[in-house]
């Protein structure tokens, strides 16, 4: 047994997280930053904390994670940070040459109480930063919510600095994607682009974290959002904002900001919540939904009738981000599975947890939700009653294994499998796609326990 | 030693000196200076003498390197490893979470009579906000009570690891520890690894080295059976490499008491000092506890190598050396005899294909040096080498030791005073036989470093930079670059095939006999794959319309 030690009855723990279901701000916020075209993210801490972000990074989507550090010795823990971040500033332009710095910070330098304005404010006065050339920044606490939220505090910060209102509005609609794969942001792109719809999107990690091997490494490349995009920003017609926990806070500081309406959906997973965002945008837009679309609408729409058997009362336990969570408990309930189990470990607050709760109000069994909640939770729901499947990211293998339960791979961090940066599972494809893992880890269970006798050739 | 032999290279007009001035021309100046000190163009002397190279310096903020913290460190090398421990991290989430599970330590948690392991979990305080401001000690409390109450079955010991902010904040992990070890009646213990400390892991690997000496090591007398006890030092099972070596000892008939730390216990590290003889391999990560076990136990220490066939042959013979018995040095060649003709024939079959390829290798504090015997058996010459997280004996012997400047980041990292143990000191050999062996070519206490075995006009960096990674393979093309995950993909994406010394890329064991063998066929696949050559497309390749179809 990989948990040997995971014991079946539930106790109260008020002060020890076992198994996480979450991680730190700052890995949110370097995620984010990368998706800015030319930009550099640097982490205002110890070196830790960029050396673990980057490995993460990098062992999710097998692909290039750069970024920079303060690299605070003893001595800048002390006295701040200052001198540390000046001199970062210098090299990086002088070396690497981005068009933007990106510095997050740390609980390190946030306990220290650095000053990150007046930090950059004094790399300018100083001409560390050259002409053209930007550095931005968002606090990120590692001790406040988790990676959602740096990443969150990041893509605001790219409001915060960047969005401008030119005095009137341009036919351009702004997609904030939420904490999704490159492959989930260019199908978010896709779907508005077939509908006619120029939009901007921010941040954008496609084509930076799934770029193609041609023999030239390019520190910056061809993807991201770029800079004259983000103040455009200001001045398009709206925003939609995909999932209310990694993109609210953008969107209504850009509303605040530059007077751009938004719209806050939950993320486009799974066939109802395609149809909201589709439906969105054609109201925003003003535009007809092309026949294409509801193609691959009906296309879902067929997969889920043709498979509902296989679907119709499977219990399912999650975790993941709130985001997430929301979004595939409903897609779950929309074809009869039943998400008995949900943990994260985003702290998401009252009202979302409440939103969930109402999801899975008509199940037809107890079902057990825990926020903030761990991953050891979840695995002593299971072993006191178990589920059909897992849906999760890399680290549900081990219970995965132990309780011989299969499992879907979706989510932050998947160390063990590709595919997450190249095959959505947002939009109707990504539905279909989402739809076909479940169907395989199901049916594969399926043909593994069939006997002799019983082993189905059609299914 | 011969100069490095590459016409090529020279061909070209692309000597070292140029390529080192090449690398520091886009520095500014303070930085380039400090750099050239950490650049250094080998040049092995008549009696083995090397230039100096600076090293454990601190990182020059914003240059993007590969070191990471003292936490890491700390947790990872000698804790992390060991299964019957539970290990807590006092910070937030983060830095839990991201050494959870992320090094590849193998364990056989059966091979344990209670069966502990509590490796595959990540235990964390989460600490919030609110601990920032009012502290973090009765939360760190609670969850030590916790671990022990719920874990089923309970554990035994308890390690807890403090985070950056934790040491800023003035938390005493350490009264913690104490106040709960006697309170529960188990070894519960802490480390002050916060992040910030000295300048790379390897702080944390003298912090870890230091708190696994005062709270574990000794603390556990039983004397096993065995007539050649032997502790390994400073090997971490990555893929599955002291299983090999494991293998390899019990056909010797040599027994281990003890490893630092792969496929370890807690139980091992108590009942170390009573084994005869200390095994170090990664010199760098744990060197301090050989030095101390010797000054308190006196158990003394060689330095040996299993990362290469002919590398365990040595170490081996130097095993039977120590011991002096003829029977162990008959069995000892036996097993080298049995073992060998498989790696031999697997060489032979492989060579023709590795032969004249060049390496880098950009590697932790041992590895880049250890890796090379290997590359050289498959006939690979290393163009350049270098430290994450080495020191200057690392590079350049022990025997600088004493001429090393203990610099202000140095100085934070405690040196345990160390007194030999009134009950339990034991000299394993009189100083008459200690220096008959060491004049018979055993020598005690000894590491020579990287660059003496390395040729003359190799380059040597430290800590080596994104931008001196990027330069270095512009430059010289190399046919495989060894490094970390951080790298794995940039170098990929610069078309060359790079290799993972920390995980292995997954594949693995590398050590020993068996591990050689398979590190020859990875070596092989990687540096001879075809896939290298699928970079550009047909239109690419010949972008000229020379003819179109006449389809109608």
């Amino acid at each position: 047994m990989l948990l040997r030690h995971t014991p079946k009855e539930v106790t109260e723990r008020s002060a020890l997280t076992i198994n996480p279901a979450k991680t730190c701000q700052p890995v949110g916020a370097m995620y984010a930053a990368l998706g800015i075209h030319g930009c550099l993210p640097h982490s205002h801490g110890s070196q830790g904390c960029y050396a673990y972000h980057r490995s993460a990074l990098t062992r999710h989507f097998k692909e290039p994670v750069i970024a920079a550090t303060s690299a605070f010795t003893e001595g800048s823990s002390v006295f701040g940070g200052q001198a540390n971040l000046l001199q970062a500033i210098d090299n990086i332009f002088t070396v690497y040459n981005p068009d933007i710095i990106a510095v997050h910070t740390t609980c390190l330098s946030e306990t220290i109480g650095d000053d990150i304005p007046q930090i950059i404010s004094k790399a300018k006065a100083e001409g560390k930063v050259p002409d053209g050339k930007y550095v931005i920044h968002a606090n990120t606490p590692s001790y406040v919510g988790s990676h959602v939220t740096g990443f969150s505090t990041m893509t605001r910060a790219m409001v915060d600095y960047f969005a401008e209102s030119s005095g009137h509005k341009t036919k351009t609609l702004n997609l904030i994607p939420g904490y999704s794969e490159p492959s989930d942001m260019e199908e978010i792109r896709r779907i508005a682009s077939l509908m006619g719809i120029q939009t901007i999107m921010f941040p954008d990690t496609s084509r930076v974290l799934n770029g193609p091997l041609t023999g030239k490494y390019r520190m910056f490349p061809d993807g991201g959002v770029t800079i004259p995009e983000l103040r455009q920003a200001g001045s398009s017609m709206g925003t939609v904002a995909l999932g209310a926990l990694a993109s609210s806070a953008a969107a209504k500081a850009l509303d605040a900001k530059c007077k751009v309406p938004c719209e806050i959906l939950d993320l486009p997973m799974g066939l109802h919540g395609t149809d909201m965002y589709v439906d969105i945008l054609r109201r925003i837009a003003g535009v007809n939904v092309p026949d294409s679309l509801t193609l691959e609408r009906g296309q879902l729409v067929d997969v889920i009738s043709d498979m509902h058997q296989y679907f119709y009362g499977k219990k399912v336990a999650l975790a993941g981000d709130p985001d997430q969570l929301l979004a595939i408990a409903k897609f779950l309930v929309s074809i009869d599975m039943i998400p008995v189990y949900m943990v994260t470990g985003t702290p998401a607050g009252k009202k979302f947890e409440k939103a969930l709760r109402e999801v899975v109000k008509d199940a037809p069994c107890e079902v057990k939700i825990q926020m903030p909640g761990d991953m050891f939770l979840l695995h002593q729901w299971i072993k006191q009653s178990p589920v059909d499947l897992l849906i999760g990211n890399s680290y549900l293998k081990y219970i995965a294994k132990d309780e011989d339960i299969p499992l879907v791979r979706h989510g932050f961090p998947i160390f063990d499998r590709i595919g997450h940066s190249y095959f959505p599972t947002m939009g109707y494809k990504g539905g279909l796609r989402f739809l076909e893992k479940i169907l395989d880890a199901l049916l594969d269970r399926k043909d593994r326990d069939a006997t002799d006798i019983n082993m189905e050739l059609v299914m | 030693m011969d100069a490095l032999e590459d016409i090529v290279l020279e061909a070209e007009g692309l000597t070292p000196e140029k390529v080192k001035l090449e690398m520091l021309a886009k520095y500014p100046t303070k930085v380039a200076r400090k750099r050239a000190r950490q650049i250094v163009i080998n040049k092995v002397g008549e009696t083995g003498d090397v230039p100096e190279i600076q090293a454990n310096v601190r990182t020059t903020p914003g240059l993007i390197g590969q070191r990471g913290c003292c936490y890491a460190g700390c947790k990872g090398v000698v804790l992390g490893p060991s299964r019957d421990i539970v290990n807590i991290t006092h910070g937030p989430i983060g830095c839990g979470f991201y050494s959870w599970l992320t090094r590849r330590n193998q364990t056989d948690a059966d091979a344990s009579p209670d069966g502990h392991n509590f490796m595959t979990y990540c235990f964390s305080t989460d600490m919030q906000e609110k601990e920032i401001i009012f502290g973090g000690e009765k939360k760190l409390k609670q969850a030590i009570q916790e671990a022990y109450d719920l874990l089923d079955p309970k554990p035994k010991a308890i390690g807890v690891f403090a985070t950056c902010p934790v040491g800023l904040i003035g938390d005493d992990v350490h009264s913690v520890c104490k106040e709960m070890k006697e309170k529960l009646g188990i070894n519960v213990f802490g480390f002050s690894c916060e992040g910030y400390k000295g300048v790379s892991q390897s702080a944390g690997h003298h912090i870890a080295n230091n708190g696994i000496f005062t709270h574990v090591v000794g603390t556990d007398d039983t004397i096993r059976e065995g007539k050649f006890k032997i502790n390994l030092l400073g090997e971490y099972n990555i893929g599955g490499d002291a299983f090999e070596l494991e293998r390899i000892f019990e056909k010797c008939g040599l027994t281990l008491i003890s490893t630092f730390s792969g496929n370890s216990t807690i139980s091992g590290f108590a009942n170390c000092h009573t084994a005869d003889l200390n095994l170090i391999m990664c010199h760098r990560s744990i060197n301090y506890v050989a030095d101390m076990l010797e000054k308190k136990y006196g158990l003394p220490w060689i330095k040996i190598n299993f990362i290469s066939a002919s590398a365990t042959a040595k170490s081996l013979r130097k095993i039977a050396a120590y011991f002096g018995d003829p029977e162990l040095t008959a069995r000892v060649e036996a097993v080298i005899a049995e073992e060998m003709p498989a790696v031999e024939k697997a060489r032979d079959e492989i060579y023709p294909r590795t032969q004249g390829k060049r390496v880098m290798l950009f590697v932790g504090g041992s590895r880049a040096h250890h890796y090379q015997d290997l590359f050289r058996e498959l006939g690979m010459t290393t163009l350049s080498a270098g430290y994450e997280f080495g020191h200057r004996d690392d590079y350049e012997g022990r025997n600088v030791l004493p001429s090393i400047q203990v610099d202000a980041d140095s100085r934070n990292i405690q040196e345990l005073e160390v007194h030999p143990d009134p009950e339990k000191y034991n000299p394993r050999k009189s100083p008459d036989e200690m220096e008959r062996l060491t004049r018979e070519g055993l020598p005690f206490n000894k590491y020579d470093g990287m660059m003496p075995e390395m040729p003359d006009d190799t380059m040597i960096i430290d800590d080596l930079s994104q931008y001196e990674t990027d330069k270095l393979i512009e430059l010289y093309k190399p046919d495989i670059f060894c490094a970390g995950i951080k790298e794995k993909y940039i170098v990929q994406k610069h078309g060359i095939p790079m290799k993972q010394l920390h995980s292995y890329d997954y594949g693995g064991p590398y050590a020993g006999f068996k591990g050689a063998v398979n590190f020859y066929k990875d070596i092989d696949r990687m540096v001879n794959s075809k896939i290298w050559s699928y970079m550009k497309a047909p239109w690419q390749k010949n972008p000229e319309l020379m003819a179109t179809y006449a389809w109608e």
